[in-house]
């Protein structure tokens, strides 16, 4: 058995063990890897999801027990020291030595800190570990204790841009330092720089181009920057991203060949200067140059476990460093060489100022093959742009139609993902091509994308190539006749829009009686909370019937908050309310100790009530005339109002009195997701009727509809249904398109994605509701018409009966109350203590 | 963090020392689960009605330490039986603790008793 050591428990350094340990020799060899950090390995390049909802847990790349499994020894807070080639032998910091048949250097690389005056000041941050973003979690909230705000990057480039966000994120006021005078400078022009500055700056993030810094100031930590043009910026943070060095200084200490400007000397076997040393990821000099990108690193793992097991494979003579920038709210890609221009180039690009879209590619001459471009604004042909030129595909005769897109509403030019050859790399990360993605299917070996993804790993790097492995499976199935069904979940082999005719025709009211007949297992927590939904949008079944099939917010009517505790939303319509209600709102916060805000929702939020307290609160409010306002449900929200003609000297119309009237009709009405309205009074659209899932604007001679607009994270404007509609007509066709909705959306679909998937359109939608083309809008009426005469405040009902109070207990056995549940205090009030 | 987790051993139906009694079977919503508390420990105990069994494990959970998995959602994975944590829908196994989603974490589970409509949780302590 040979003994392989490896260096470095990074992800390419992950990626070697896994891919080792898959080859069908593997039990030739034993493996013992260290590594530096105090974790296995995990997912740097979404290491900033570690500041949102993941925990350091999450972002392993396989759990501890992984390595135990696979016979992998792991030694974690392990540095290594030296090589000693001549003896193959290691020597750990704490000098212990152990002897290797084969080693793999995968050491990476650290941040690069310019030498500036100052840069070893208190405050100054690198971003590259999970231990580095601690740090600089805990001093932001040490400086925002003391009211300093303000924290900037040094370096305006893909790394820079994304510490930004996350400084962002952590409350800060942040700023980005760029030395040169475009912003992403090795991946944009200057057109797609400024666009993207312009975007930047939005955000509410201060680009300074073309400024270098000469010296950090300040006491103990940093105060300020000053540049050298003689201005300053006050600063309380800096995070220092000005790209990466090569952690070569192991190899370099023990004679190994090292390049002149750094980085471990590599040839295409990745062998490095001495016998059995190898030398792999971000730490590898390869072809003169060093690779800050996973996907290369896991080219180069493969490489080096093939020569390693007694193949051949190579690497590439060219690396592909085409990158996406991810997670800053706006997208930005660049490919192959994206700046090239010489007498064999065609240079094409559109730019469009208003919408904020850029888009440049770089064609050869004679129009047949793109050798690079830019995307910013909208890089959502990026995955087919790539494809075409990763693999040389020839271009469509125009080539500007492949950036011009699809004119006057016909498919794409480019054609479909099928039309790719077989060699096509899909997934760049795992190096996965078209043909193992289709050929998985054809031979059966998988039949869904969850399968391709267990069995290939596709979609588990970068996830960029997602969109395009599902289409693949998708259109496999198809090609293989198989019926590409979306089924609910292992439980139902049934669309949500089957099963609510289902249900209805056979007239099932219970989630068990539904499974028994159409379903097979025991339910799961997708199926559950559907099938109560369809309940409810059925029968206007209260969430209190079935309680253990309803999504937990709706099973206890209120939203559980961070700490399990929940928030209170009682129904304000229109955003109207009396002093006398908002007093006893008041005094009701006041008497349970809870948190109160004032919601985007135009109504009032109060958090932080335990379990227990729950249905005390609700019989305060329900006695003073209060009721349910569903902000737990996949239901009606607001239907959000301006003040309108009766106060302001713009309005057309009652715009209050209307929210009001259409908030209380549709009031508890559940549906496949959350519904929101506003009416405004002019078309100021103070209420921002055009953001919701259907709005109204006063206008000369009655009404304007809009349907199917949400803000959130994919905001789309509403579309115009009807003009100058009078208030019964209004409701007419306000009934038909949400109950039209609430029967054919999937599961979790709001209305927008609900119509950009409906065949036809906005143009099929108004067939249906204004023209009736299906004679079914009588019907629609009627259904709506039942619903809105059964409606019941659920948490009256609750409170009313005992039986149904039992649920508001937090132990069965006891009276005590969650002892685990702490605050800190938040200006004049509270909030949950951080998590642990 | 540490100390909240260790509290929560699992414990085989062989090794239990104590069987402590929580409630009758209709104080627990059919085909759901509520919390009980025994000594300093909070567990979620789960009326599995549709599979016939009853299971119990630790009522905080492992991701955010939070004492909420007796408000989880029940169901079952390829048959094997899980909970649904209602904060993130992180799903762990009733039959041993594990995480379904391929996570590192894992939760102590309980055996339960049912003896003439009285439920009891065996305990080691
Ligand atoms: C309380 C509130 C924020 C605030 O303090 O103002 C809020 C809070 C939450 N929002 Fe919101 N949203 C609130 C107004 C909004 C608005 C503004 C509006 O309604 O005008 C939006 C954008 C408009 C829209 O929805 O189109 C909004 C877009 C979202 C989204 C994104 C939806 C989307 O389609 O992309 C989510 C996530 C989801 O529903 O899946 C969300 C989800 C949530 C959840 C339910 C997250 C959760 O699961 O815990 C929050 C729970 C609130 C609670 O516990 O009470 N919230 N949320 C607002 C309550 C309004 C109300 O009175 O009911
Ligand atoms: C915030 C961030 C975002 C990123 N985003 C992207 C992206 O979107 N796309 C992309 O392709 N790439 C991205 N990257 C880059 C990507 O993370 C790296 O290319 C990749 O991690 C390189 O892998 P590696 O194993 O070579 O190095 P690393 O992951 O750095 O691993 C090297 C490991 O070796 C250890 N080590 C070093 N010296 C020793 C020693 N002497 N003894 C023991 N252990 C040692 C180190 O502690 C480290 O754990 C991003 C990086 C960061 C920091
Ligand atoms: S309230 Fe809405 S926007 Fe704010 S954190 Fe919660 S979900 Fe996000
Ligand atoms: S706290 Fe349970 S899944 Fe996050």
């Amino acid at each position: 058995m040979k003994k392989v050591i490896v260096i470095g428990n990074g992800m390419v350094g992950y990626k070697f063990c896994e891919k080792l340990v898959n080859k069908a020799n593997s039990t030739d060899f034993s493996i013992e890897v260290f590594g530096e950090e105090p974790r296995p390995a995990y997912d740097r390049v979404h290491l900033s999801e570690y500041f949102g909802d993941k925990s350091a847990n999450e972002l392993l790349l396989a759990p501890s027990k992984w390595y135990l499994e696979n016979n992998i020894k792991l030694h974690t807070s392990s540095l290594i020291s030296s090589i000693d080639p001549s003896k193959k032998e290691i020597k750990t910091y704490k000098n212990e030595s152990f002897t290797y048949d084969y080693l793999v250097i995968v050491t990476g690389s650290s941040p690069f800190i310019p030498p500036i005056k100052g840069v070893e000041k208190k405050g100054v941050f690198v971003y590259r570990t999970l231990e580095d973003l601690d740090a600089m979690k805990s001093y932001a909230s040490k400086l925002k204790s003391e009211g300093k705000i303000e924290a900037a990057v040094l370096g305006g480039g893909l790394l820079g841009l994304e510490a930004a966000n996350a400084a962002k994120e952590l409350g800060m006021n942040t700023h980005v330092i760029e030395f040169a005078p475009r912003l992403m400078p090795r991946q944009l022009d200057l057109p797609a720089s400024n666009l993207l500055k312009q975007k930047v700056e939005a955000m509410n993030i201060q680009v300074h181009l073309e400024k270098a810094t000469s010296e950090i100031l300040g006491e103990n930590g940093i105060e300020s920057m000053a540049f050298n043009d003689n201005s300053s910026l006050k600063v309380d943070m800096l995070i220092i991203s000005a790209g990466i060095r090569p952690r070569d200084e192991l190899a370099r200490n023990s004679g190994i060949k090292i390049g002149e400007r750094g980085g471990i000397w590599v040839n295409n076997k990745m062998q490095t200067s001495e016998k059995d040393i190898y030398a792999i990821g971000e730490v590898a000099l390869y072809n003169d140059g060093i690779y800050g990108l996973v996907a290369p690193g896991y080219d180069m793992a493969n490489v080096a476990v093939e020569q390693i097991t007694g193949g051949d494979l190579t690497m590439a003579p060219s690396i592909d460093m085409s990158t996406q920038l991810k997670l800053i709210g706006t997208e930005v890609a660049s490919f192959g060489d994206p700046f090239i221009e010489n007498d064999e180039v065609a240079v094409i690009s559109f730019e469009n100022k208003h919408k904020g879209i850029y888009k440049r590619i770089n064609v050869t001459k004679d129009g047949k093959k793109l050798l690079g471009g830019i995307l910013v604004g909208d890089a959502s042909d990026y995955n087919t742009l790539f494809q075409l030129y990763i693999n040389a595909m020839k271009l469509p005769e125009n080539p500007e139609d492949l950036i011009l897109g699809a004119r006057g509403g016909e498919a794409s030019s480019v054609g479909s993902v099928m039309d790719f050859p077989d060699s096509a790399q899909i997934c760049s990360c795992e190096s996965v091509s078209k043909g193992a993605i289709c050929g998985m299917i054809q031979d059966e070996t998988c039949c869904s994308v969850s399968d391709v993804v267990k069995n290939t790993k596709a979609t588990t790097g970068c996830g960029g190539c997602k969109p395009m492995v599902v289409d693949l499976v998708n259109e496999s199935l198809k090609a293989l006749g198989k019926e590409v069904k979306e089924t609910l979940c292992e439980h139902f082999s049934y669309n949500r829009q089957e099963l609510y005719d289902l249900i209805k025709i056979n007239k099932i009211t219970t989630f068990n009686e539904a499974l028994n007949l159409f379903g097979k297992g025991n339910g799961c927590e997708t199926c559950k909370p559907a099938l109560a939904s369809l309940f409810a949008s059925i029968y206007m079944e209260t969430a209190n019937r079935q309680i253990t099939i309803q999504d937990s917010n709706d099973r206890f009517l209120a939203n559980i908050q961070r700490n399990g505790t929940y928030s209170i939303v009682p129904r304000v319509p229109g955003g109207e309310i009396t002093p006398e209600k908002l007093m006893v709102l008041g005094s009701v916060a006041k008497k349970y100790d809870l948190y109160t805000k004032i919601t985007g929702g135009q109504r009032i939020d109060l958090f932080g009530a335990e379990l227990h307290e729950l249905p005390l609160i609700w019989k305060e409010l329900i006695d003073a005339g209060f009721e349910s306002g569903h902000a737990y449900g996949k239901s009606l929200r607001t239907v959000k109002s301006c003040v309108g003609s009766t106060w302001c000297r713009y309005g057309m119309h009652e715009s209050v009195s209307f929210a009001i009237e259409i908030e209380n009709r549709y009031r508890g009405l559940r549906s496949p997701h959350k519904l929101k309205g506003g009416v405004s009074g002019c078309i100021r659209e103070c209420a921002e009727a055009r953001g919701k899932d259907f709005g109204l604007i006063a206008v000369e001679g009655g009404w304007n509809l809009y349907v199917c607009g949400n803000g959130g994270a994919t905001p789309k404007h509403a579309i115009l249904l009807a003009e100058q509609l009078d208030d019964e007509t209004c409701i007419k066709y306000l009934d038909r398109f949400l109950m039209f909705y609430i029967r054919t959306a999937a599961p979790l679909t709001r209305t927008a994605p609900w119509l950009e998937k409906l065949d036809g359109g906005i143009e099929y939608l108004k067939k249906v509701v204004i023209e009736d083309c299906l004679g079914i809008a009588e019907e629609l009426e009627k259904e709506m018409q039942g619903l809105v005469n059964q409606y019941e405040c659920e948490w009256k009902q609750a409170i009313e009966d005992p039986e149904m109070m039992k649920r508001f207990k937090h132990f069965v056995n006891s009276n005590d109350t969650d002892n685990n549940i702490e605050y800190v205090p938040l200006r004049e009030q509270k909030m949950p203590k951080a998590w642990r | 963090m540490e100390q909240i987790l260790q509290q929560y051993q699992s414990v085989a139906s062989t090794k239990v020392m104590t069987w402590f009694h929580v409630g009758k079977i209709n104080d627990f919503p059919e085909n759901g689960g509520a919390c009980i508390k025994y000594k300093a420990k909070q567990i979620a105990v789960y009326n599995f009605t549709r599979k016939s069994k009853w299971y119990a494990c630790q009522n905080v959970c492992p991701h955010k330490m939070e004492m909420v998995l007796s408000r989880g959602m029940i169901g079952d994975l390829s048959g094997t039986p899980k909970v649904a944590c209602p904060l993130h829908k992180k799903t762990f196994s009733l039959e041993n603790g594990e995480n379904l989603n391929g996570d590192d974490y894992k939760i102590a589970t309980y055996p339960v008793k049912i003896e003439n409509e009285n439920v009891y949780i065996g305990f080691t302590d």
